[in-house]
């Protein structure tokens, strides 16, 4: 376990679900309850203040189904890492990062609309790409690449 | 009109910004998404005070393609053919973004030649992004002559783009393990050719708006954003970098042979449109120098793609006389490869910022997911800091100072 798993374990328990090397990057799980403090502590303790990006995969046959990934960079010491929670289906929520990086309102936005998942606390959460009267969440697993039953366009 | 009445009919943009629009002598005003300094399709919803900006909201999402979804079904080869047409000013920059991702999940060995060839065709790709830029910005604040100039040289680097891959706007043409096809014959010294004359004008473009009272008049002190504004809100590339934060992923966070290059990264701490384009103006210079650099270093015959059998297919020559080499060219045009599951963020400094590609590989011959973070989205999404209290007219210089490219928006 590296120096920022250990001190990741130490300070949310149970919360800290484990980290992984992989290619040469690093990813750490958090509990879905600690997503947003995770992000904090990594962003205020240790430097990864920005956040280059925020996303989700869906495994459709996974339990829990989604994972909501985000990563984070560090100026000073040119590295980054990639937090990491997991999201089931039946309860798509996740508190929002908005609180701590206003960037990641949009990001959000598009997770809500490309999955169907839903932020706590997300100040505006309405469709980003597709119209709003758009109906499914085209990036699930589960959604045709052909568009919708009714589409004209099939 | 209440503009709370316009989001509750409509939808698609925030409330979550700046500025209070309750007062209902405000006028709402829409801008887009068929305006000409929109560059592209952006809708922009003004709430006006007179002439004042109370907010600004963009609407994204017209040129939305499902690009993301689309990589999902296509080989990993099939695939590079989208990012083409997510930023369409720098497709080189979006092709070397996926092939260094995709190489990354391989873990494939690049010739060094072959890096070098791409941050030559990178850097002209920079130049000929920051030349629509700088003539569209022109155009914007009415400097009509800087357009012309502009689009001539660029199209001078489109027909470069032409020579070496047969098109001039998607290349396709740095693809997985190495390059579409070797550079052709004579290619090196028509990009010499072209940089000789490069700093000629350059030096115009100085000259007509560096030191042009007109142009200072419109840019300084217009769209200003704060360092922390830029770190909250994810702006990278020249936009962060006028904000005064020093970073640049060719320097910091190296990839292909960047680490070779001698180039400087300019910082300015202004933060307003004209420190934006001063830091653009300076980084052309800097793209000059790295194109230079290159030459030195392209030898003019050496491998153009990796040797690796499993990425790339076997010379035409080698299947007519070896079994094997059949069997390899066979088993990558019909199934492709596959990477071992895993996932891999790979980012780039693109014209525009850090584009950033995020693949995860289950195994299979094609993308579970491909996720393209772009610098673009968050130079949109950091507008309404940018409108705020500036003039309905000022409103399109600052859309050009920022650079986004709609297309890398909505993807």
């Amino acid at each position: 376990m590296s120096e920022l798993g250990k001190k990741l374990a130490e300070k949310f328990g149970e919360h800290y679900l484990g980290q992984r090397e992989d290619r040469g990057e690093s990813t750490y799980w958090v509990d879905r309850s600690a997503w947003v403090e995770a992000a904090r502590y990594l962003s205020v303790e240790h430097g990864f203040s920005f956040l280059s990006d925020l996303t989700a995969v869906d495994y459709l046959d996974r339990k829990p189904r989604f994972d909501l990934s985000a990563v984070l960079l560090n100026w000073q010491t040119k590295s980054d890492v990639r937090l990491k929670t997991l999201v089931p289906e039946d309860d798509a929520r996740v508190d929002s990062l908005t609180r701590v990086w206003s960037g990641a309102d949009w990001h959000e936005r598009e997770v809500y609309d490309m999955f169907g998942l839903e932020f706590n606390g997300h100040p505006n959460l309405v469709r980003l790409l597709l119209p709003p009267d758009y109906t499914g969440h085209p990036l699930r697993k589960d959604y045709p690449v052909t568009g919708p039953a009714d589409s004209p366009y099939r | 009109m209440n503009v709370d009445e316009i989001t509750s009919e409509q939808g698609g943009f925030s409330t979550a910004a700046l500025g209070d629009t309750s007062d209902p002598s405000y006028t709402v005003m829409n801008m887009g998404p068929q305006h000409p300094s929109t560059h592209g399709v952006l809708r922009l919803v003004l709430t006006l005070d007179g002439e004042r900006v109370v907010r600004g909201e963009p609407d994204v999402g017209f040129l939305h393609t499902g690009i993301e979804k689309q990589a999902e079904v296509k080989t990993y080869q099939q695939a590079l053919t989208l990012t083409d047409r997510m930023d369409y000013l720098s497709p080189l920059n979006n092709n070397l973004g996926y092939a260094l991702a995709v190489e990354k999940l391989l873990g494939a060995e690049i010739p060094e030649r072959v890096s070098h060839i791409r941050v030559l065709l990178c850097e002209l790709s920079r130049l000929a992004s920051h030349l629509v830029w700088l003539g569209t910005g022109g155009l914007d604040a009415g400097a009509m002559s800087m357009f012309l100039y502009c689009f001539q040289e660029r199209e001078k680097i489109l027909d470069l783009f032409e020579m070496m891959s047969g098109v001039r706007m998607m290349t396709s043409y740095i693809t997985v393990g190495g390059l579409m096809a070797d550079i052709p014959e004579g290619f090196l010294d028509q990009v010499k050719r072209y940089l000789d004359g490069f700093p000629k004008e350059l030096e115009m473009y100085h000259g007509l708006l560096t030191g042009n009272s007109i142009w200072l008049e419109r840019t300084k002190g217009i769209g200003h954003l704060t360092r922390q504004a830029a770190i909250d809100y994810g702006c990278t590339g020249a936009v962060a970098r006028a904000s005064g934060i020093d970073w640049d992923i060719r320097r910091d966070m190296p990839y292909c042979s960047y680490p070779d290059y001698e180039f400087k990264v300019p910082v300015l701490q202004e933060g307003d449109s004209y420190a934006r384009y001063l830091v653009r103006r300076e980084e052309m210079e800097q793209s000059y120098r790295i194109c230079r650099q290159a030459l030195e270093k392209i030898t003019a015959a050496g491998p153009y793609r990796t040797s690796n059998r499993k990425i790339v297919p076997p010379p035409k020559w080698e299947i007519s006389v070896s079994m094997e080499a059949l069997i390899h060219h066979f088993k990558l045009f019909t199934e492709g490869f596959s990477p071992r599951p895993g996932e891999v963020y790979q980012r780039i400094e693109s014209p525009r910022g850090e584009l950033g590609f995020h693949m995860v590989s289950d195994g299979s011959n094609k993308p579970y997911r491909m996720r393209v973070r772009t610098p673009s989205l968050s130079h949109v999404q950091v507008l309404p800091v940018l409108l705020k209290d500036c003039l309905l007219a000022d409103v399109v210089v600052v859309l050009a100072s920022v650079d986004f490219v709609l297309g890398d928006v909505d993807r």
